[in-house]
């Protein structure tokens, strides 16, 4: 029954995710994407009879970009819409309209209209695709209406391929049809598509004439409509999902599934990643892509680099979590990772062909299999099929021209010293001499050109050495064998020499990084504040990358240069751009795809909760912006960073914290001490008061005279008390200024006497003063309120009486002014707490003063250059000193004029 | 209570304060004293009933509402002699220093007891009516004879320089009121002096040996912190 009850209940998670989502969409516009099968089905027309019907109805609807392409019935749609001007880019000499995001953002329209989501930006703009300009403005929270045809989604982008034979180039990530509010399918029937073509309502661009033509199958057509009527009806199964779920609907949950691909920069990686995508994506399933470097392996070479960083960025466009391990075993790290990672479902790619490698070492997807124990391993076929015109590798390797050059000249010397030889060997064991440039040529000049160097040394030696002479022809067939052991042999070897040489500069290269994050993760723990924390990153960054940077932190609402030293001065233009890389959190600049024509590449320094900064990067070489290591060292360096500075203002927090405890303490301690300090004389006076004016006939004169002194003197009290507060107050406000006079010391310790002589009634004072005593430049007013105060103590805390001493010294820089008493002295732990503010030392009967006097001396000799200490006496007693710098006035006249 | 009041014609005095329970306190303590006593909440009703009202004495307080009491102190100095004893709080030295420069013949520093009161009024009547010094000043052991420049103090005669003696005679001629350190170093060294205080310091110390018996617990020659000095006067 409970149990029931429980099960029908939604599942917090899910209630969670889908609080965030809507939360997170919330802040964010609305996207509604007009999905089609292919150009002509109506997406525009439908969107703008949409926009027109939400005009109407009085909504603020912009078309920020609309191409009707003169078809007349979408431009009597257009009528009566607000267009934004589009903004027109010169592009070799062409002008090309793009959208004009700025305007659009300026504009902030509740609607804007966004025709041809997939297309590609002219050189220059902002971004580089245009699907980033409208998460810009969703970001921006404007609704966006967008037209897309199903065909530009990444995943299913070879699928499409497959179907049509054309490689469509202009991509979206799958992730914004996810991200999509609404879609709207936008549907005809292939005939009639075909039909308008033929009338030629269909606008296609004359360039792709022909490739249309190819694409405007009926067959085609009916693939594309049954893919976009699918990927329709997929995402109502998902809305739908969603409403069971969180309506604690009971149905059939998949389990929770989570599918690992492993990207290997191989031709096939970007394929099956897409299936991977597909599988996921039907499984309502988390995925992940990760890239297993292993020096070992000659698949990583640095030319496969670039492709699998780009193929890594294609998977997480495509919604996967991307990861590179460093591993010896591809098979150990993928497993390893998948079973750390809960994945149920490996994909693997089936090896085309077999290879002579396979013969020593089982192919990848054996050794997979054979660990993954409770894991499902999928392995995908990657024929010929996948290998398509687009996959071609992205960079074509550079000749190393100079290498076979220097090939056919160590050949050429090989063959010289072979004919100076000829005389003392046989011709059998000039082929060792031709191994040996072969081997050479292995180590110096890299693995191709020793295979040439081989190959160039059969020839000679079959050429020069090998009777008969001077031609290609071989006598001896057993010199085929010769040739045969020469070639393979050198073959190996150089394979084998430039195998270790690579792994070497992999290893150097790795041990390099490693290396400089450890250095910087070291110098970042050491670092106490943003200032130590920016030095250590340029070190660290100048060191490893010889890189220039600069740190941009928020300043209020403005994205401000942090002076470090450096003198950068970047421009407006490049502030902007590290402005919109803080906004919305990604790199942006140079090496990107936002803003790429920026001087620098901007990263934001991004910690788990919010974005601290900005770290803008010139690299010494322009390629290095493209190629991985740099990047991806620079990420690992930007994360470092703001790890860094965050736990810096952690630490800034939570010291300005300590001090708002201590300060809400000290003003509780005041609080305490005004209520106490003020109340209590007020008290007697008013309870003398009321008793004199009620009963004021019934007491004696004595009695009534004890009372009036009694509140005499607590009325005193109260105005020490309050003179007391106020100097405090000064002095902590630094309100106070000192005015500096000549003073005669014997003057002012007659002044505080004469102030304390009802105090000190018949008490003996004794006063030791050096004689010829100079003036001393001070504050008369407030050094007498000093001796008045530490007098004030030394009668409160000795025994009626006792005598009371004071001293003056000087020495050539200072000037001492002591007190003594003759009380019981202060614990030796306390006698420099005395001068605390509110502290008090316990005495045993009603001579509580404020705790304010001392440490108002404290304020005030402190404000004088000097310093206030006390000290047990030997017989017993405090003595307090104060000391002053001995600042004698330049004008010290004579005793006598 | 002294020679100077008669229950004929009483010491009219002025009271200038803010503050009414201040206003009412002094009321009643003077008026019971034998003063004929008129009050003023702020500095324009004040300058109004001092012509008004003629009084012998004004207690005047700093702090008033509508403008600074040293301007008060300064417009009636434009045409009346009356006394001025000015009443301030313990902080404000450099305000009481203006008020006396400015023309105010004594300050009283709040809270005060009405014992002080009395006597700074008594001094300050006595010395309005006084035309000239007397010529000779003695109090407790100290005897000034300005007549023949003689100096006595615990009962030898005591030698001066022309400065201290200069000192002195002023101090003399204006026993109980409060000099400040400026109306001294003009009135002896020159307006060029007024700013060299040491000069007065030097000066006053000196005199101090000379004429009190403990230099370091004067009698005589009193020190108003901040403020000047002040030579007690037996009123």
């Amino acid at each position: 029954m409970n149990n029931n009850g429980e099960e029908k209940r939604p599942s917090p998670e899910a209630l969670l995710k889908l609080a965030k989502a809507e939360e997170d969409k919330a802040a964010k516009g609305r996207l509604k994407i007009f999905l089609g099968y292919a150009a002509g089905v109506g997406k525009t027309y439908t969107m703008l009879a949409v926009a027109q019907q939400l005009r109407r109805e009085g909504a603020d609807v912009v078309a920020a970009y609309v191409e009707s392409h003169g078809r007349t019935e979408t431009d009597a749609l257009l009528r009566g819409l607000e267009a934004i001007p589009k903004a027109t880019i010169r592009y070799q000499g062409v002008l090309l309209p793009e959208l004009d995001l700025d305007a659009v953002l300026a504009r902030r329209p509740q609607i804007a209209l966004v025709d041809e989501l997939a297309h590609t930006n002219a050189p220059g703009m902002r971004h580089e695709k245009r699907w980033q300009d409208v998460q810009e403005l969703l970001n921006a929270d404007i609704d966006v209406y967008t037209t897309v045809n199903i065909q530009h989604f990444e995943s299913l982008n070879d699928i499409v391929a497959q179907i049509t034979g054309v490689i469509v180039r202009e991509t979206v990530p799958d992730l914004l049809l996810d991200q999509a509010d609404e879609i709207r399918l936008v549907d005809i029937s292939p005939d009639e598509l075909l039909q308008r073509l033929h009338e030629g309502k269909v606008y296609i661009p004359s360039q792709a004439a022909q490739a249309m033509e190819k694409f405007f199958q009926p067959g085609n057509l009916i693939a594309l409509r049954e893919l976009s009527l699918r990927h329709a009806a997929m995402r109502v199964d998902d809305q739908m999902r969603a409403y069971m779920e969180t309506r604690a609907i009971p149905g059939p949950w998949p389990a929770a599934e989570r599918l690992l691909v492993c990207v290997s920069g191989s031709p096939f990686s970007e394929r099956l990643m897409r299936i991977t995508r597909r599988l996921a994506n039907e499984m309502k399933a988390p995925w992940y892509a990760v890239y297993i470097e292993s020096p070992g392996d000659d698949k990583f070479a640095r030319e496969n680099r670039e492709r699998i960083w780009r193929d890594l960025r294609l998977a997480e466009n495509m919604g996967a979590e991307v990861a590179t391990i460093t591993a010896s075993s591809v098979a150990d790290a993928l497993v390893d990772y998948a079973v750390r990672h809960n994945v149920t479902k490996i994909v693997v790619g089936k090896p085309a062909k077999s290879r002579w490698r396979e013969f020593l070492r089982p192919p990848l997807v054996d050794q997979i299999i054979r660990r993954s124990g409770t894991i499902d391993v999928y392995v995908v076929s990657i024929s010929a099929a996948g290998r398509r015109e687009g996959f071609a590798p992205a960079a074509r390797k550079k000749i190393p021209w100079p290498g076979y050059m220097s090939a056919v000249v160590l050949v050429g010397g090989a063959s010289l010293i072979c004919a100076a030889l000829i005389p003392f060997f046989s011709p059998t064991n000039m082929a060792m001499i031709y191994l040996l440039a072969v081997v050479l040529a292995g180590i110096r000049l890299g693995r191709e050109p020793a295979i040439l160097a081989a190959f160039l040394g059969v020839l000679a030696f079959d050429f020069f050495f090998v009777p008969p002479y001077f031609t290609f022809a071989v006598a001896d067939k057993e010199y085929l064998l010769t040739f045969f052991a020469l070639f393979t042999v050198g073959a190996v070897i150089s394979t084998l020499v430039a195998k270790g040489r690579q792994r070497v500069e992999t290893m150097q290269t790795r041990e390099v990084q490693t290396a400089s994050l450890y250095y910087l993760s070291r110098d970042l723990a050491a670092a106490a504040d943003t200032y130590t924390i920016m030095q250590a990153v340029h070190k660290n960054i100048r060191e490893s990358l010889n890189a220039a940077i600069m740190f941009f932190f928020p300043d209020g609402e403005q994205l401000t240069l942090m002076d470090d030293g450096a003198g950068l001065a970047p421009d407006i233009k490049e502030q902007a751009v590290a402005g919109w890389a803080f906004r919305n959190q990604q790199p942006a600049g140079r090496g990107t795809s936002t803003l790429s024509s920026a001087a620098f590449l901007y990263l934001p320094l991004k910690t788990s909760i919010n974005v601290l900064g900005v770290l803008g990067i010139r690299l010494a070489k322009e390629t290095d912006y493209t190629s991985p290591q740099p990047r991806l060292l620079l990420d690992a360096f930007a994360s470092q960073t703001a790890m860094a500075l965050e736990r810096v203002q952690f630490a800034h927090q939570a010291e300005q914290a300590r001090i708002l405890l201590t300060r809400e303490n000290l003003e509780r301690a005041l609080l305490n001490s005004i209520s106490h300090d003020l109340r209590s004389p007020l008290a007697t006076i008013t309870g003398i008061l009321s008793s004199l004016q009620d009963e004021g006939g019934g007491l004696n004169d004595t009695a009534r005279r004890e009372l009036l002194a009694t509140a005499g003197e607590e009325a005193a009290r109260l105005n020490r008390f309050v003179g007391n507060l106020l100097d405090m107050t000064r002095l902590e406000a630094g309100v106070i200024k000192l005015k500096e006079e000549p003073c005669d010391v014997q003057d002012l310790i007659g002044c505080a006497l004469a102030h304390l002589e009802q105090r000190l009634g018949e008490r003996p004072v004794s006063i030791n003063l050096p004689p010829g005593l100079p003036l001393v430049l001070m504050d008369m007013v407030l050094m007498n309120q000093v001796l008045i105060n530490l007098l004030d103590n030394a009668v409160k805390f000795s025994p009626p009486g006792s005598a009371i001493d004071i001293i003056v010294r000087i020495d050539r820089k200072s000037l001492f002014i002591e007190t003594g008493d003759r009380g019981p002295g202060v614990p030796d732990h306390d006698l420099t707490r005395i001068f605390d503010k509110f502290y008090q030392v316990p005495v045993p009967e009603g001579a509580a003063g404020t705790g304010l006097g001392l440490s108002i001396c404290k304020g005030i000799v402190e404000a004088h250059g000097g310093t206030i200490r006390a000290e047990n006496r030997a017989g017993g007693g405090l003595r307090v000193i104060c000391r002053l710098p001995l600042k004698i006035t330049p004008k010290e006249n004579g005793q006598h004029e | 209570m002294n020679n100077e009041t008669n229950s004929a014609n009483p010491p009219r005095i002025l009271v200038v304060d803010d503050e009414a329970a201040i206003r009412r306190f002094l009321q009643t303590v003077l008026s019971s004293g034998d003063f004929c006593v008129q009050q003023a909440e702020n500095g324009h009703l004040a300058l109004a009933a001092a012509a008004a009202f003629r009084p012998d004495l004004i207690l005047l307080d700093l702090g008033l509402p509508d403008m600074d009491g040293v301007e008060v102190i300064k417009r009636l100095r434009e045409w009346s002699k009356v006394p001025i004893i000015v009443l301030s709080v313990r902080e404000r030295e450099d305000d009481k220093v203006k008020a006396l420069d400015a023309g105010a013949d004594d300050y009283l520093t709040k809270p005060f007891g009405i014992g002080e009161l009395l006597a700074r009024i008594r001094v300050a009547l006595r010395r309005a009516v006084q035309q000239a010094p007397a010529p000779i000043y003695k109090i407790d052991d100290l005897e000034v004879d300005l007549v023949h420049r003689r100096i006595v103090a615990g009962g030898r005669e005591v030698q001066l320089t022309p400065t201290e003696y200069d000192l002195l005679r002023l101090l003399v001629t204006h026993a109980g009121k409060v000099l400040t350190h400026r109306q001294i170093l003009r009135q002896i060294w020159g307006a060029g002096y007024v700013e060299q205080p040491h000069v007065l310091r030097v000066n006053i110390s000196n005199l101090r040996h000379k004429i009190e018996k403990d230099s370091s617990r004067p009698r005589y020659i009193l020190t108003e912190a901040g403020v000047g000095y002040r030579l007690k006067a037996d009123f």
